[in-house]
């Protein structure tokens, strides 16, 4: 660990000197706000394992941001690997399938990261048995032998959403409203959350079914370029991209300065072709779209393998985690058996953050299942779980406003929503806040800035809502 | 000069204030001045001049109900109109959670901003039970009348007896709907299930040793048919209920709660600490 802080360290260094020998380059970035906390991406050697199945997997019908699932299947039901277990009910929704075989135990709610109950479909594992159709051999397939619309097809019956974190279904992004069009394809590969390493690992592990993810993505969208955004604390995964970006036909690697949230959508989008998307718009409206790497190449393997979503990598990590790693789980595995196989819950342990640590969330129960947008688990020891003493009063020294990558005020914001002047709060715009933390972060009197203004994006929108009705 | 341009406009400014002229009904000031003129909102209007504008111009005063003012309110404001109001019994608000710390353990430990409703918005509760009071006390920030504190030792919201007007705020605040609107009752005499907790029994229990279950002895033991019971919760209809406080007895878990009775000849009950006057 502590030789891999020493290369960390080194790491912009070491790659001007090897890579870019002589040449003097500024790295792009997003002008506007950002903080750079600690790193920490203590797994980032660890390659990715494959979980060995659990006994049980619990799948929540609901893992996107849209309409639930309808479930599919009845108590009793046999399923195999791959096999569609709750269908996408509208178009911004997505299938869920099962990454077992076994018989389905009930589908009775259950307890979930937040320690509320949700509909689930709990299956008790039997064996290991795929749906035929599923291409389970390790070749490469490079032909993209289909067309635009039968790829988006292809996408949304595979239940893929953005692996990214926010689970948009990925095959409304990829349907470009009419009038709109997009001439350039951005794939994230920032991972500027700290502490996660599941993007960085999959770019080096799997760049080739990662490229012909982006070629699937490209004809899907009808663009000829694509971009690959990676920030430079990934020097070896950038090298490595770009060699293998070299036998592929319009994709470029971009090295980018390292800064949180450059991760965020519109942050990307500045930092690699400079537009600024408007408020409230999509990015579609400066004719791009949005990727992550996870979702790419889960886009590989549903196009080329006819493999649906069923497994991701999940970052497991903590410093004082025995055995810090990468692996590749099953949809539904319980949280505890990742950890079990990191090496078990440390002594001191206080906190397990589901997600990274500036935007994930606590969880309430180490039994709650991984999910489509699980995209790593921190375990955070007693010291560095609680929160620093709040001070008592904002001296208005506007570090959270140099800190806001959206331009807002967050000292303003917190004080209209603890007085519940949601008008005013809808002029400043609260509903451009990402909830990235940054304002949080920088707070020298540990205010709960973005706590408060997350209660008035409540207000704001319940607002909005009852104006329509 | 100048005088004679005062003069000009004040002569302009009485013919504009002639022209245009609105007329409003003078009970609307007359019923206004009835009112208590909190603004709290209570009856569903916006304060009390929306209030005194919508009986006014009401045909029908039946609807209309002052919650601070009461039945005097009531009276006061129809005589104005000239029409009779309904009496209606004075409500207040009971909270229906009886999870102290010795009660409900914690399971998690919550440092975030102060808000019950961000804490529903990001994880269940710190403790077992999903449905139980958070206590952070987004009831007493919105109590116009100082009627509820939370109580340091037990960790949930207290209502004042004397100083709760029934207008509702804290009901619509509290983001769990723990908080009901209940008759006040005979010498302030009530009976109510002090538990939301929807689970089924076992896992209630688990979470919480005064949860109610859903065993439903209290609906069999009642002569009054006023106890429902609705997936695993027990709910008494205060119009209904005579308060022979069978139910009290019968509850295995104590959940039901009796307030201001009193003290039956063997034990004083200490589960009342939830609530007091």
């Amino acid at each position: 660990m502590r030789q891999k802080r020493r290369n960390a360290g080194k790491s912009a260094n070491s790659f001007n000197n090897s890579y870019l020998k002589n040449q003097i380059i500024v790295l792009k970035t997003f002008p506007k706000g950002g903080v750079h906390p600690p790193e920490s991406k203590l797994s980032a050697n660890v390659p990715i394992e494959v979980l060995p199945l659990p006994q049980q997997v619990v799948i929540p019908i609901s893992q996107h941001i849209g309409a639930p699932a309808t479930p599919a299947v009845a108590k009793g039901d046999r399923v195999l690997v791959g096999q569609i277990i709750a269908k996408s009910s509208g178009f911004v929704s997505a299938n869920i399938h099962s990454s077992v075989s076994g018989t389905v135990a009930s589908l009775d709610p259950i307890i979930d990261s937040t320690g509320y109950k949700r509909p689930a479909v709990t299956i008790t594992v039997e064996g290991d048995e795929w749906v035929s159709e599923i291409d389970r051999t390790p070749d490469l397939k490079k032909e993209i032998a289909l067309s635009a619309e039968e790829i988006i097809a292809k996408v949304n019956g595979a239940g893929i959403v953005g692996l990214g974190g926010a689970t948009f279904p990925s095959h409304v992004k990829l349907s470009i409203p009419k009038g709109k069009k997009a001439d350039v394809l951005i794939i994230n590969g920032v991972e500027c959350e700290p502490y996660l390493t599941s993007d960085h690992r999959l770019m080096l592990e799997k760049a080739n079914e990662l490229m012909i993810g982006i070629l699937l993505l490209k004809k899907a969208l009808g663009v000829e370029r694509a971009l690959i955004g990676v920030e430079n604390n990934k020097p070896d995964a950038i090298r490595h991209l770009k060699s293998t970006a070299a036998n592929y036909k319009g994709i470029e690697v971009h090295a980018l300065k390292v800064k949180y949230p450059q991760g965020g959508e519109k942050q990307l989008i500045k930092s690699l072709i400079n537009r600024e998307v408007p408020s409230g718009a999509l990015p579609i409206e400066v004719g791009t779209v949005v990727h992550n790497v996870g979702t790419a190449f889960a886009v590989y393997e549903a196009v080329q393998k006819n493999k649906p979503l069923i497994e991701r990598v999940v970052t497991v990590t903590g410093k004082n985690l025995a055995k810090k790693g990468n692996f590749m789980v099953r949809i539904g595995t319980p949280i505890s058996n990742l950890i079990e196989a990191a090496g078990g819950i440390p002594k001191d342990n206080a906190k397990v953050v589901n997600g990274g640590p500036m935007m994930g969330k606590a969880l309430s129960s180490t039994e709650a299942p991984v999910t489509k947008g699980t995209s790593g688990v921190i375990l955070f020891p007693v010291k560095e779980s609680l929160r620093p003493v709040m001070q008592p009063a904002c001296i208005r020294c506007g570090k959270c406003i140099s800190a806001c990558p959206m331009g807002l005020e967050p000292y303003l914001l917190i004080r209209l929503s603890q007085r519940k002047m949601t008008e005013r709060m809808e002029e400043d715009r609260i509903l451009d806040c990402m909830e990235c933390g940054s304002c949080s972060f920088v707070c020298p009197a540990n205010l709960p800035l973005l706590d408060y203004i997350r209660l008035g994006k409540g207000d704001v929108s319940a607002m909005i809502r009852a104006r329509k009705k | 000069m100048l005088s004679a341009l005062g003069v000009l406009s004040a002569v302009i400014l009485y013919f504009v204030a002639q022209k245009f002229k609105v007329y409003e009904d003078p009970r609307i000031d007359e019923v206004e001045a009835v009112l208590p003129g909190a603004n709290c909102g209570g009856c569903g209007y916006p304060g009390c001049r929306g209030f005194a504008e919508a009986f006014v111009n009401a045909d029908d005063i039946s609807g209309f109900f002052c919650p601070v003012g009461g039945n005097e309110t009531s009276v006061a404001a129809a005589k104005v109109v000239g029409k009779s109001a309904a009496e209606q019994l004075p409500m207040i608000a009971v909270v229906r959670c009886s999870g102290s710390p010795n009660n409900r353990p914690k399971t998690a430990n919550y440092n975030g901003a102060s808000s019950c409703k961000l804490a529903t918005t990001l994880f269940s509760g710190d403790t077992g039970c999903q449905f139980g009071c958070l206590g952070l006390g987004d009831c007493v920030a919105v109590c116009a009348f100082d009627a509820i504190y939370i109580d340091e030792k037990t960790g949930l919201p207290i209502v004042s007896q004397d100083n709760c007007t029934a207008c509702g705020a804290c009901v619509t605040a509290c983001p769990k709907g723990i908080i009901e609107l209940r008759k006040k009752g005979p010498k302030d005499k009530r009976i109510f299930v002090s538990c939301i907790n929807k689970d089924k029994g076992g896992v209630a229990k688990k979470s919480c040793s005064v949860a109610c279950i859903g065993c439903g002895k209290c609906v069999k033991v009642c002569p009054f048919d006023a106890i429902t019971l609705e997936n695993f919760l027990a709910y008494i209809d205060y119009d209904k209920c005579k308060l022979c406080r069978k139910c009290v007895d019968e509850c295995p878990t104590g959940s039901i709660l009796e307030i201001n009775f009193p003290p039956k000849k063997e034990k004083l009950e200490a589960k009342s600490e939830t609530e007091t006057a």
